[in-house]
């Protein structure tokens, strides 16, 4: 008999498992400083309403494009609404509307993808030449479209990202399906007579698991800034909510003079996503998927 | 002759491993070779074989350093050379030759081009020379027509030729010692006694030194003068080839032999208990102290020495050895298996099956018509008895695997049927066949590392049949997943691991325990042991005939071993480009007179003994496509006498023993020729 071989390799449950997943990803500094992004913007998201200094919606001409001081951190805005508030504030909407977002987005994205992946023949064909159509399609003219028919509320914007972000999910999910759908346990599992549901839910998903997760963390970033561009046009969030691709664009003519007023949003949105991206990247290698293309030797 | 040219010298090489302990791969190895020897490595794997070669080319892979000794080539110490002076020695002076030519040869670069790039680095012949080297290196390793050789790509050539123009290449800076990392692992069987006849020409004709590494006993027994044997990283025997094979005075040797199958027995191999330790997990003793049957409390105190004595000019590395001495008789000895009820019933029938890979095309479809004319597999007619072995044999390509799949319902079949049980037809579609069909034939596969889920711990992967045939749950569930593994031998700690955490042996005992989970009536076994080391091998084969003794299940076994098959099973069919060429009881198979085909298959097992040459009766060509008319064989037979084997299928006739064999020439007469 073949003696227990590995010793050292105890067994873990799921939560150790997650933490030791963070340990890895906190070890190099890329990782620890997009982990430490992303939590300080989270964080900030819950806590701000209650220590913001001032009511952000509260307009005053007595304050109007005020510079940087003591009272006002980042200075005021063209309406006299304080900055420094706006901003801690403005990330609020933007990191729940894409993070409800990137769910669908995986949620369909991703089991559309390992369906297809898995099936394979004509019904592959179809609807990857659909999600192809829907690839070409300039999404921004499409979301525009949808928001003007249907209003610009979180109920609307969150599954219209969704849909849109999770087309590029579909196919990772079928690559990923493709590589684990040759292998053995999977043929055994239909030789057994295992139905398809069955062989997606036990044999496919904690394989291809991992490389989902990691793209619709990318597609949670990528989102964050379509968002952010939707908000720019004046299609995102109504005023007089703040959001930082709002202010921007609110503050943008403004920018030769009061330059403070549209700094500190950029400052915002761009760390939250070099955050994401990073803390993506880090968790990747973490679980053993390189995204990089170096040489293996 | 005399002359060394390359000693290793107490050489360790290990890696740190991320607790920062030092954990050595090779542990104290020296060795020598002189010119013109060849001297074989062998060992299973992990036992550092590989990695002592390459540091014999001084190279260490990535990760692991060397902690002590050295490599002397011509008393120069490779280890310590800048890669710009190894550049100088390797290809020149040390060549070597990958076990997958087709994967180390440059796809889209000529043959001819490439063993150019060899002759450039490497000699200062000008280009009318280098190209009448090139005409003259691949007529040495005897590639058909040379010129057009020369001009064409990898893949047009077929994995012996490639391995064939990979010896070429090595040739090409005229070394004086050629390294072997399993050169013939991947190819089939008459291939490969083809490339060791051709390597052994070669190591007499240049008088190169060879060091040939391979798990292979039988690959290792054709063409080495001096054997190395490692375990666990240290070399436990070192000495001649024939004293090595025919009378080991190590145990684990002795036990390595004895695990190996054998054309000349029949019954099964006795296996070896355990399996080889981790690398960095013995501290005292004797590395195989778990797995020895002459161990005594010395050994797990103190690790023996590598003794010599002389008057066996051998090396071994045990404090007994001397009680193996004169133990060799029983070396010839396997055990008995019990043969089936030759009055069953039968369980599973083919009838006239026939399966091709080939899509019908659109307006063949429209208008009915059928379009490959020449399928991958055709009329196969197997009738399978229950609580009988029986085995497809044959090399890849002949459609052995293809048949089995179409059994489990994984592929159509475009012919023909296959009935089961009391002649009910069974559907060739997965999706057609009822729950208590799918749960009556079950697979086992090749490759355990595949076959199983590596994200599932074994309880997981064991309770997926007996969730889904039996409905069981709970308590129940959990206690029938225990009895499993007491099936197949294994703990009942094992539920709780992950594929990874276990041995190749282990994996597969899981996967022959998934298998007995449906309670089966028929497991289809796909070269179940070709990815396992022999000693593992040889356990596993007993496993799966004591499984079957007790629960009297049928088995269909297919291999390209011929050896192995020998051993397990009752009965043998023998298949060339998907037709059947032989079928009968596997010790009359075994014996003449036999179909050309399987007597060109017996000539080329390699058999751990050096005394046993094979016999090369037919060229190693590869087939892409089965004839469409004729005999199936016709292509390589060398026993051909005509047109009629062109032209006519030839008829099935009886022995007198009992096998059937499909040949035009008279049976009688086939008997005398081939005496």
């Amino acid at each position: 008999m073949e003696s227990n071989l590995i010793t050292e390799d105890k067994q873990k449950n799921k939560l150790e498992k997650a933490f030791e997943i963070l340990k890895t990803m906190a070890s190099k500094p890329s990782g620890l400083i997009g982990l430490t992004i992303v939590l300080f913007h989270v964080i900030l998201a819950l806590i701000s309403p209650y220590i913001a200094p001032y009511d952000y919606k509260a307009i005053s001409p007595n304050t109007m494009l005020l510079a940087p001081s003591a009272e006002h951190w980042f200075g005021t805005d063209s309406l006299g609404r304080d900055v420094f508030t706006r901003t801690i504030l403005g990330g609020r909407t933007a990191l729940t509307v894409t993070f409800f977002g990137s769910l669908i987005a995986l949620l369909w994205g991703g089991l559309l993808g390992i369906f297809c992946g898995l099936v394979g023949g004509k019904i592959d064909d179809v609807v990857m030449r659909v999600v192809d159509a829907f690839l070409s399609i300039p999404w921004i003219l499409a979301m525009l479209l949808i928001v003007s028919l249907l209003g610009t509320s979180t109920e609307v914007l969150i599954p219209a990202l969704g849909f849109f972000y999770g087309k590029g999910i579909v196919r990772v999910a079928r690559a990923a399906t493709h590589d684990v759908i040759a292998k053995d346990f999977i043929v055994s599992a239909r030789a057994r007579g295992h139905s398809n549901m069955s062989i997606i839910w036990n044999e496919i998903i904690p394989n291809v698991r991992d490389a989902i997760l990691v793209e619709g963390a990318m597609r949670w970033s990528w989102m964050l800034l379509g968002f952010s561009s939707l908000s720019f046009l004046g299609f995102g969030v109504s005023p007089p909510t703040p959001d930082w691709g709002l202010m921007i664009s609110n503050a943008r003519g403004l920018m030769s003079f009061a330059y403070w007023s549209v700094i500190a949003p950029i400052v915002g949105l761009s760390s939250l996503i070099i955050g994401i991206n990073l803390t993506a990247d880090a968790f990747a290698k973490a679980l053993g998927i390189d995204r990089s293309t170096k040489a293996p030797v | 002759m005399n002359e060394i040219i390359e000693s290793v010298k107490n050489l360790s090489i290990g890696f740190n491993s991320q607790k920062g302990k030092q954990i050595s791969i090779l542990r104290n190895v020296s060795t020598n070779i002189k010119k013109g020897e060849t001297v074989g490595i062998v060992g299973e794997s992990g036992s550092g074989k590989s990695t002592l070669a390459l540091a014999m080319m001084g190279y260490i892979k990535q990760g692991l350093f060397p902690l002590k000794g050295e490599c002397l080539f011509k008393s120069k110490d490779l280890l310590k050379m800048s890669s710009r002076q190894l550049e100088k020695i390797r290809g020149r002076k040390i060549a070597m030759i990958p076990q997958n030519a087709g994967q180390a040869l440059t796809p889209n670069l000529k043959i001819g081009y490439q063993i150019d790039e060899a002759l450039k680095l490497h000699t200062d012949l000008n280009k009318t020379e280098r190209d009448k080297k090139i005409s003259e290196l691949l007529n040495k390793v005897r590639l058909p027509s040379p010129e057009t050789m020369a001009f064409r790509y990898p893949h047009e050539l077929s994995g012996g030729q490639q391995q064939r123009v990979a010896v070429a290449m090595a040739l090409a800076g005229k070394p004086d010692l050629l390294l072997l990392d399993e050169p013939t692992t991947g190819l089939d069987v008459t291939t490969q006694a083809h490339v060791l006849e051709l390597l052994r020409f070669i190591a007499k004709d240049t008088g190169t030194s060879m060091i040939y590494v391979s798990h292979d006993l039988g690959a290792i027994a054709q063409v080495s003068d001096r054997i190395v044997v490692m375990y666990a990283g240290e070399i436990v025997l070192e000495g001649p080839a024939r004293k090595i094979l025919k009378e080991p005075i190590h145990p684990y040797t002795y036990g390595l032999l004895k695990s190996i199958p054998k054309l000349s027995l029949a019954g099964l191999p006795a296996s070896m208990p355990g399996s080889q330790p981790q690398p960095g997990s013995i501290n005292e003793g004797c590395s195989f102290y778990d797995r020895c049957n002459l161990a005594t409390d010395n050994c797990k105190k103190n690790s023996p020495d590598l003794e010599h004595i002389k008057e066996l000019d051998t090396n071994v590395r045990c404090f007994n050895y001397k009680e193996l001495i004169n133990q060799n008789n029983n070396l010839q000895t396997s055990i008995t298996k019990k043969s089936n009820n030759s009055e069953a019933n039968e369980v599973l029938k083919l009838k006239d099956v026939s399966i091709s890979y080939a899509k019908q095309k659109f307006f063949d479809q429209l208008l009915n018509k059928i379009s490959d004319q020449n399928p991958t597999v055709k009329d196969i007619n197997i009738d399978i008895k229950k609580g009988e072995t029986i085995a497809l044999v044959g090399e890849s390509g002949s459609g052995k695997s293809t048949i089995l799949k179409s059994i489990a319902g994984l592929l159509k079949t475009k012919d023909g049927q296959i009935k089961f049980e009391n002649d009910r037809i069974l559907s060739s579609d997965l999706k057609m066949r009822n729950p208590n069909d799918l749960r009556a034939i079950q697979l086992i596969f090749q490759n355990p590392d595949e076959s199983l889920n590596p994200n599932h711990t074994v309880e997981q992967i064991l309770s997926q049949p007996l969730k889904l045939y039996f409905n069981l749950s709970g308590e129940e569930l959990k206690k029938n997943i225990i009895d499993l593994l007491k099936k197949v031998r294994l703990g009942e700690f094992y539920m709780s691991r992950y594929p990874r955490q276990l041995s190749g042996g282990e994996k597969q005992r899981v996967a022959v325990a998934r298998a007995f989970a449906a309670k089966p009536d028929i497991i289809l076994c796909d070269e179940v042991t070709s990815a396992l080391d022999v000693s593992v091998q040889a356990a596993v084969l007993n496993l799966l005939q004591q499984l079957k003794e007790d629960l009297g299940t049928t088995y269909v076994f297919v291999s390209h071993d011929l050896a192995v098959v020998r051993a397990i099973s009752d009965r043998v069919a023998v298949l060339y480009q998907g037709r059947l060429c032989e079928i009968g009881p596997s010790q009359n198979v075994y014996k003449f007179p036999s179909h050309p085909y399987t007597e060109v298959l017996l000539g080329a097992v390699l058999e751990p003994d050096p005394d046993i040459k094979p016999k090369l009766v037919a060229e190693d060509i590869v087939e892409e496509k089965p004839p469409e008319k004729g005999c199936s064989f016709q292509g390589r037979c060398p026993r051909k006498i005509g047109d009629i084997c062109n032209l006519e299928v030839p008829p099935w006739q009886i022995g007198e023993n009992g096998n059937a064999i499909r040949c035009h020439i008279n049976i009688d007469e086939l008997a005398s020729l081939q005496q």
